[in-house]
């Protein structure tokens, strides 16, 4: 049997704000146990929340970056369950009336670009964390748990798609795209491993061609890309497992264990909470009119979309290019202002730099984009002689190999020129001089040469390679291809 | 001087003239809690605090910096958060605790300090006895024991307030605040012969207060007068931005119509021509005692004596505010009071298996019957597969029953009728059967589901001595109005100025 994979993805990705969502408690992360919780975050008698205008703001720009629609006037509702770490009783979440609605994000599998349908996206504030370890003594003298709520009441926007990703790389690409886009708008830091960005996902399967949706099971609590990956990949695998061999999916919600590479049942439908969901008779409804989401407008960069069919159309990039350099805003700044400096007919060879040499030297020294020790005004004179045929993209390399060396200790960084006099590696391109290195190579490869006569076009590569050789790289390529050719013909 | 017999609108100028200290007063007020304990009143008494406060409220009055209300003790609901008392809402879930903050309300009437150098500067004299977290109408719910009515002990002194009128009544206390979430102000001070209003929803901070249903809970004065409580409303009630739900515009003097005529340039002797007054039809039906009903006949005449019109109007949907406010009030009351979980403060089980056993036990141990029984109603009305039958369909009523009210301000300024069917019970008498007493607040509960201001104005004696309260029911926002309207009346009237023979 042909099994078909669906897939929906929840995400909470924490919003970006000084201060709670519903008190004047610090967001900061990794301050000491209840450091953060202030008397509303602890839920003492009395305490009242107060709505955060920059989560809202924040829930805005990313319904405007998805084309959703903004709710003119969304209802926090309170989702009631007993959990020690959540001190109210109660989340105060979104549930009828979400502040966005709709959207879609596209994404790139492989180089096919799909879209994916957004259900919505609400705005709900975080539990707090139980720690599990010896040591906690209750009232009664008890061992207990203990309970830090320094995360408590931290703003969250809850965005939730259509069950309409048929792979885990599939819901890779949606993951990546989203952590992409949320952290380009500035609304959420995507760091994983604090848990600014996690993601549940809800997958079952069908028989190919069945229209009805299998029975789903929803995996937790997904802080990594691989964990998410890794997680469906076994679910799927579980769930057509269990069919084939006779049983049936169980409705229910299940946790990944990376050690073990499984996923695990965490609770069934049956003992779900009934959340008794309500409106916040606390708060007024999250009113939104035109005015506030115009000046939300106004602040918001321009689109990694935007940018890449501006990019594909104008400079003739591909999709895959225009992925890479829209990965973030850094990179995408960095590409704007090289564009700035040099000729619009080099955007393929900036592009190149930019997700090639540059990308890679970061990643070896592991810096971020941001903090780049080089600069679009050190790269323009590099794409400039190649442009010119000063030098080879070889020797491009080596070179920003030396102003990357330069800038990371911190030394004053030469310019392209100086390297290229000093080092002498200007590209050879008088045609007297490669002649006559020709000759020299051509003598002492007779073998070759008659190889390349007998038809083997392998041995004109290896000559190709003797003369580059020989000429330090700097021999320009494409004439000595040429001369190469006039010779042996 | 009797204090304990003088409105605070005179305590004031007594003050001002320095008459009396401060201290003097709150040590005369503290000797009578302590004398009058019979009544349980008062849930906490710290002394030495408040005549620490009453030192400074003098030192204020004597450097010029007093502000009208300063050096007047106050005693507060227990339902307020207080720092130095403790904030139990009378209940055993909350036994010794204290808040680390004030409620607004309480900073507001307190004395001025740099975060809130607007404080009234009045003296805490402890905090007040109730039903259990505000739920109930006899104060025979709180985990600390009834309060007693002033006007005869076999008697309840009416709820949720009831600590806050008694101590009013029995001249523990020159003034208090009070929360009505379903009448809990005004029937208690009906029952025990005082003054009290329910201001609009929002006019009052909520925050510091303890919830009960948030969207019904409103804070306000309980007093001898109407004067008196438009004084301390002034002073209670304030935009603050810690409560989503509170008006911007609620700065206002409360007391400016107390002495003006309803119309400009009527004569002294019809200070409220011009004023219509609707009798609701509803609110004089079937179920109605013969004295309660003959009293506050007497007060329309009275009004209309003053110039005022009477005109019939109805309220027809009188009779459902009883279940609609008996859905919608446990519903927020379930969730507001989850809180209370013995994780981290009240009230935990000694011995529990786990951390479900851990919930149910000192939840079960923690609150009292009535409490429970309304956790158990409002938790049903939100369950799935309930909500649309009863929680939904509940707030469409309560939608129309402010309609209806809306109607009827068409037709007149201010509408009268009884506080309560029947003057204060017996101890006891209606405790076995809770629907019988939830029928107790039927002429109450609609102005809280309408959100409308409304006050208890005492208005004569049942056969047995026990007062009586006509109600006052105003438009949104029109406190002042009423406040000027009862102040008319008693103005002509002294009802209000009358003490139980058992309070010296």
């Amino acid at each position: 049997m042909q099994w078909e994979v669906v897939i929906g993805l929840e995400t909470h990705a924490q919003l970006q704000t000084q201060s709670k969502i519903f008190s004047g408690a610090s967001t900061r992360f990794g301050a000491g146990p209840n450091t953060q919780a202030c008397p509303v975050d602890l839920a003492l008698p009395g305490v009242l929340p107060v709505l955060n205008r920059q989560a809202v703001e924040h829930a805005i720009c990313f319904g405007l970056a998805v084309g959703a629609k903004i709710s003119p006037a969304s209802i926090f509702a309170r989702k009631n369950y007993f959990y020690p770490d959540l001190p109210k009783g109660y989340q105060i979440s979104q549930f009828e009336i979400p502040v966005v609605v709709g959207g879609q994000l596209e994404i790139l599998v492989g180089d096919e670009v799909k879209v994916v349908e957004l259900t919505r996206a609400h705005m709900e504030e975080d539990a707090g964390k139980s720690v599990h370890e010896e040591g906690f003594i209750g009232p009664h003298g008890e061992a207990s748990s203990g309970i830090d709520l320094n995360r408590a009441g931290t703003p969250l926007l809850e965005i939730v798609t259509e069950p309409v990703m048929r792979s885990a790389a599939e819901a890779v690409a949606y993951a990546k795209a989203l952590h992409g886009l949320v952290v380009w708008l500035g609304v959420c830091d995507g760091n994983m491993q604090e848990g600014s960005f996690r993601c549940d996902a809800n997958v079952s399967v069908r028989p190919k061609g069945q229209r009805e949706f299998g029975t789903r099971c929803e995996i937790k609590n997904l802080n990594s890309f691989r964990f998410l990956e890794e997680a469906i990949q076994y679910e799927v695998r579980r769930q057509i497992e269990l069919i084939e061999d006779g049983g049936t999916v169980v409705q229910e919600t299940r946790l990944y264990d990376p050690d073990r590479q499984e996923t695990r049942s965490m609770r069934s439908k049956e003992d779900a909470n009934d959340y008794r969901y309500f409106p916040d008779p606390d708060l007024l409804p999250v009113v939104i009119d035109d005015g506030w989401i115009s000046a939300v407008r106004q602040t918001m960069p321009a689109l990694p979309a935007q940018l890449r069919a501006q990019w594909q159309s104008e400079f003739g990039l591909s999709a895959y290019d225009a992925q890479l350099l829209t990965q973030d805003r850094d990179t995408a700044k960095l590409f704007e202002s090289l564009l700035a400096l040099v000729d619009k007919s080099l955007a393929k060879a900036a592009a190149n730099l930019i997700t090639g040499e540059f990308a890679s030297a970061l990643n070896r020294a592991g810096i971020s984009m941001a903090n780049a020790p080089l600069q679009a005004l050190h790269l323009a004179p590099l794409l400039k002689r190649i442009a010119d045929g000063t030098i080879s993209n070889k020797i491009a390399k080596d070179i920003f190999g030396i102003l990357w060396e330069e800038a990371l200790a911190g030394k004053a960084v030469s310019t392209v020129d100086q390297i290229i006099d000093a080092k002498g590696l200007k590209q050879i391109s008088d045609s007297g001089a490669l002649e006559a290195m020709i000759d020299q190579v051509l003598a002492a490869n007779e073998k070759s040469v008659e190889e390349f006569r007998s038809g083997k076009e392998k041995a004109f590569n290896a000559l190709v390679g003797q003369i580059m050789k020989a000429s330090q790289g700097k021999a320009n390529p494409g004439q000595v291809n040429e001369l190469l050719r006039k010779k042996l013909g | 001087m009797s204090w304990h017999k003088t409105p605070i609108a005179l305590m004031a100028k007594a003050l001002a003239a320095k008459e009396v200290s401060s201290q003097e007063l709150t040590q005369y007020f503290l000797e009578r809690i302590k004398a009058g304990q019979r009544w349980n009143a008062y849930l906490d008494v710290n002394a030495h605090l408040s005549l620490e406060q009453a030192a400074i409220a003098d030192s204020l009055i004597s450097s010029g910096k007093s502000s009208r209300l300063t050096g007047i003790p106050v005693a507060h609901k227990d339902v307020f958060v207080t720092r130095g008392w403790k904030s139990t809402a009378a209940s055993k879930m909350l036994a010794n605790y204290v808040s680390p903050f004030d409620a607004t309300v309480v900073a507001n009437l307190g004395l001025p300090t740099e975060q809130n150098p607007h404080g009234a500067g009045m003296v805490c004299l402890g905090k007040t006895n109730m039903d259990e977290f505000a739920m109930g109408s006899s104060n025979e719910n709180s985990a600390y024991g009834p309060v007693l009515n002033p006007w005869n002990a076999e008697h309840v002194s009416g709820g949720s307030s009831g600590g806050s009128a008694a101590a009013v009544a029995a001249g523990l206390a020159p003034i208090a605040t009070g929360t009505d979430t379903g009448g809990s102000i005004r029937q208690p001070a009906a029952f025990c012969g005082i003054t009290g209003i329910k201001p609009s929803y929002g006019r009052v901070s909520r925050y510091g207060m303890i919830a009960y249903a948030s969207s019904l809970d409103q804070a306000g004065p309980m007093g001898k007068t109407a004067e008196d409580c438009a004084l301390l409303l002034t002073a209670m009630s304030s935009h603050d931005l810690r409560d989503s739900t509170s008006l911007a515009d609620s700065g206002e003097d409360y007391a400016r119509y107390l002495n003006q005529s309803w119309q400009a340039g009527s004569s002294s002797a019809k200070p409220l021509e011009g004023l219509r007054v609707g009798l609701p039809k509803e609110f004089f039906a079937e179920g109605l005692a013969q004295d309660v009903a003959n009293a506050v006949q007497a007060a329309a005449k009275a009004l209309q004596d003053l110039g005022a019109t009477l005109v019939d109007v109805s309220l027809p949907k009188t009779k459902l505010s009883i279940p609609v406010y008996y859905v919608l009030a446990p519903a927020e009351a379930s969730s507001n009071l989850s809180r209370f979980d013995g994780v981290r403060y009240g009230h935990r089980a000694s011995e529990y298996r786990d951390l479900s056993d851990m919930y149910k036990k000192s939840r079960t141990e923690g609150f009292g019957a009535e409490v429970r029984r309304r956790i158990l109603i409002g938790t049903y009305v939100l369950s799935h597969g309930y909500y649309d039958a009863y929680y939904l369909q509940a707030q469409k009523i309560r939608r129309i029953i402010a309609a209806d009210f809306q109607a009827a301000f068409k037709q007149c300024d201010v509408i009268l009728g009884p506080v309560a069917p029947d003057v204060a019970w017996r101890l006891g008498e209606k405790s076995k059967d809770p629907v019988q007493m939830y029928l107790e607040d039927i002429y109450t509960l609609s102005t809280n589901l309408a959100g409308l201001p409304a006050m208890s104005v005492p208005c004569g004696f049942s056969a047995q001595n026990l007062p009586i309260g006509m109600q006052l029911i105003g438009n949104y926002f029109s406190e002042a109005k009423l406040l000027q309207v009862a102040h008319q009346y008693q103005q002509a009237s002294d009802w209000h100025l009358r003490q139980a023979s058992e309070v010296a």
